[in-house]
């Protein structure tokens, strides 16, 4: 049995063993309340904030307060959203894109369709690009909050959210963006910006999972979306994730650490691993744009097959990535990123995300390099479609139910 | 991941009669706007005995679109045509051994494609009539177009109508806004072309799913004339989504319990139930599966599936049928449940 390749890091990444080894203690040591007012406690209390500020170092924010904790990406965004739309009676219009995640997208849906919130999505260019003009067009004084994305998940492409967020503080709207794939990969540094607030997950960088963080810039106003105890200064109530907490801060700590390695040698791999595959498969595009993008992601469109054929090949020989295709996913919808982005289905089916993390090495890409060509060859020749490598696909029109 | 057979598995990574066939006189080419998929059915069929001598097939889509398309492949060959034409989408999920609900619609195209093949032997024009929608009821894979079919042909007007017709919403119930949801768009709908009355249409929130819960798992054992739950097989259900037959009616109902069930002990009680479970276990073998008495708690009768019955898509299925045989034989409110 040949060594398991994980590529699919945008997903899910695993725990860092330094990460785990600082949790442990608080699950059985320490584990006191960090509101209470005895030693237990306090020894608990010191440990959050030494995690918020390994946080607040990862984000360059200007004060450690800035953040709280959450239980993942997506409570942050749905707090992020909410809260800005209570604080802002008078404004009752969101901006967003067409690829955002689920997360944020199916909020405003749910918002359009029960608060008569109007949500203007905004369009995406055939490399999955803002068009700017429509942002611009869209800002308005109803605007109550722009949500837009520091990086998205599927194609790794970059948005450029700190512009985006000086042309959003002209109508005077909140700027929140969802950075769950951001941070830990590029540096951020956000007491530069504008940013109002920012999402992020543990376990994307290397954390546990079931913890996140929303920052929240000082001076924003805030409204908690759980209400209870005062913990959290009063934003989010509920007793501290504690060993979630020191996990995330760890594992913050370390992404600092190792961004260095996320942007050279990882980089490198996932090039190299990207150039192999175009090279030895024909009719194969990269999705996206690689001129503005994560470091670690590569979004490969296979021509004329579908992905979920693809990955159960690749599961085979011990790869695991993933696929814009609609059979993987629960809902058998076709990916909505690939979708807005106009990528014809005969591609789009067969669009596999490859996302890296610093555990993976050359001997990774060149297991892929080595099966991948078959796996494809061996699904084209089942395809309707496929007619030979650069020919044009095979005249097959299919009555569709 | 999805959690296919090992059969499924088998035809998706050792596909048989896949590529081009020449000369085939019979072709059929559909695909399932829902996930994009398409397939391409070639058969050569015997001019003077209907009969198809070979079979072919090229499929742009999922693992299981594959398995079903080369399964398929092989079901229809030998057959006539008026053989293959009562092939159902059921009889290519059974032949592999069952499929997830969300990918039942990949046998669906197999039957499409089979039936645009003969109708293109024919000279025919073949179209489909059947329109998919979202997966509601998980449990049972019941999908939209099912339950408003349903609605529409049987002018069902309540959720434990919606029940007792495509049996979505009798597992876990958590379908139920969904079902509600479909219920009254398609009632409204319904109005205006005049075919209810405005006071018979549901109305989403009209109805209170603790109590639908209630009357599905009958708990007390002072109410053991539990009301008979209609059963519709599966197979009938899917020929029914893949536009073959339209339910009438709900198609039968299990025995009631017998009205003057004498008072057991618990040892005539426990007996009973192994010789009914006894009576089942061999059909439930012909499938390759199992079901094993642990124990007999109260009104609860602890069952352990074992062999093929593991991992099927139907088991909960199965459970509801031993449990209604149990509430027949003994005329107790028995409640089946499946340990690992």
């Amino acid at each position: 049995m040949t060594t398991p390749v994980y590529l699919d890091n945008n997903a899910t990444t695993r725990c860092d063993e330094a990460v785990v080894e600082a949790m442990l203690p608080f699950f059985t040591e320490q584990f006191g309340n960090p509101s209470s007012m005895h030693a237990f406690g306090a020894r608990v209390g010191g440990a959050v904030k030494s995690a918020r500020a390994q946080l607040q170092s990862l984000l360059g924010a200007e004060f450690d307060h800035e953040i709280v904790f959450t239980a993942g990406g997506t409570e942050s965004d749905n707090m992020a959203i909410l809260s800005a739309l209570e604080i802002s009676p008078d404004r009752d219009e969101i901006i967003t894109s067409a690829v955002e995640h689920p997360a944020v997208l199916s909020l405003c849906g749910h918002l359009e369709k029960t608060r008569g919130i109007k949500v203007h999505v905004i369009p995406v260019d055939g490399r999955g690009l803002l068009d700017i003009a429509a942002y611009r067009a869209a800002l308005s004084e109803k605007t109550a909050i722009v949500s837009i994305m520091w990086a998205n998940n599927e194609t790794g492409t970059i948005f450029p959210v700190a512009e985006l967020a000086e042309l959003a503080k002209e109508v005077g709207a909140l700027f929140h963006t969802d950075a769950v794939q951001a941070v830990g990969k590029v540096p951020i540094d956000l007491k530069s910006t504008v940013i109002d607030m920012l999402s992020l997950s543990g376990h994307k960088l290397h954390g546990p999972k079931g913890i996140g963080a929303l920052y929240v810039r000082r001076g924003t106003r805030f409204r908690s979306l759980i209400k209870g105890g005062h913990q959290e200064r009063g934003r989010r109530a509920g007793t501290e994730n504690t060993p979630g907490i020191v996990g995330l801060g760890k594992a913050a700590e370390l992404a600092a650490l190792h961004m260095a390695d996320e942007e050279t040698r990882v980089a490198a791999l996932r090039d190299r691993l990207e150039k192999g595959l175009l090279q030895r498969v024909p009719n194969s595009f990269v999705t996206g744009n690689p001129a503005e993008r994560l470091p670690n992601t590569s979004n490969i469109a296979f021509e004329y097959v579908e992905g979920e054929g693809i990955l159960l090949l690749m599961n085979r020989e011990g790869i695991a990535a993933s696929s814009g295709s609609a059979c993987t996913s629960g809902s058998l919808e076709p990916s909505h990123v690939l979708r807005a982005m106009n990528i014809p289905y005969t591609a789009a089916h067969g669009a596999i995300r490859f996302s890296f993390s610093r555990d993976n090495t050359d001997a990774d890409v060149d297991r892929v390099l080595e099966v991948m060509p078959g796996i494809i060859e061996k699904l084209r020749a089942l395809s309707p479609f496929w007619q030979g490598a650069n020919e044009a696909p095979a005249t097959f029109n299919p009555v569709y139910a | 991941m999805w959690d296919y057979t090992d059969k499924v598995k088998d035809y998706f990574f050792n596909p048989v009669n896949a590529g081009v066939l020449e000369h085939a006189n019979a072709v059929g080419e559909v695909g399932a706007i829902s996930c994009g998929d398409a397939l391409k059915l070639m058969m050569r069929v015997n001019p003077e005995t209907e009969v198809i001598e070979a079979a072919k097939f090229q499929t742009f889509g999922c693992g299981s679109a594959i398995a079903s398309s080369s399964a398929l492949t092989e079901i229809v060959l030998g057959k006539t045509l008026e053989e293959a034409l009562r092939i159902s989408n059921q009889d290519i999920a059974d032949f592999l051994g069952g499929l997830p609900p969300e990918k039942m619609h990949c046998s669906v195209m197999g039957y499409e494609a089979l039936q645009a093949a003969v109708a293109d032997y024919r000279g025919v024009e073949w179209r489909d009539d059947h329109e998919e929608g979202a997966l509601v009821c998980k449990c049972f894979g019941v999908d939209e177009g099912m339950i408003e079919r349903a609605v529409r042909s049987n002018k069902l007007t309540t959720p434990e109508q919606i029940t007792h017709y495509t049996k979505a919403g009798g597992g876990c119930l958590t379908c139920f806004e969904g079902i509600e949801a479909v219920l009254a768009r398609v009632n409204e709908e319904m109005v205006a072309e005049g075919l209810i009355s405005f006071d018979e249409a549901y109305r989403v929130g009209a109805m209170d799913a603790r109590t639908m819960k209630q009357k599905t798992r009958p708990k007390g054992a002072e109410t053991p004339n539990v009301e008979p739950k209609p059963i519709i097989a599966l197979a009938d259900l899917e020929r029914a989504a893949a536009g073959t037959i339209v339910l009438e009616r709900p198609i039968e109902a299990p025995p009631a319990p017998a009205a003057t069930a004498p008072r057991l002990t618990t040892i005539q009680k426990i007996k009973l139930i192994e010789e009914t479970l006894a009576s089942i276990r061999p059909y439930l073998k012909l499938d390759g599966g199992d079901c094993e008495l642990i124990d007999v708690d109260g009104n609860n009768v602890v069952v352990k599936l074992s062999g093929a019955c593991v991992g099927c898509q139907q088991a909960s299925l199965t459970i509801n049928g031993v449990q209604e045989k149990l509430i027949a034989a003994t005329g107790l409110p028995l409640r089946v449940v499946p340990v690992k």
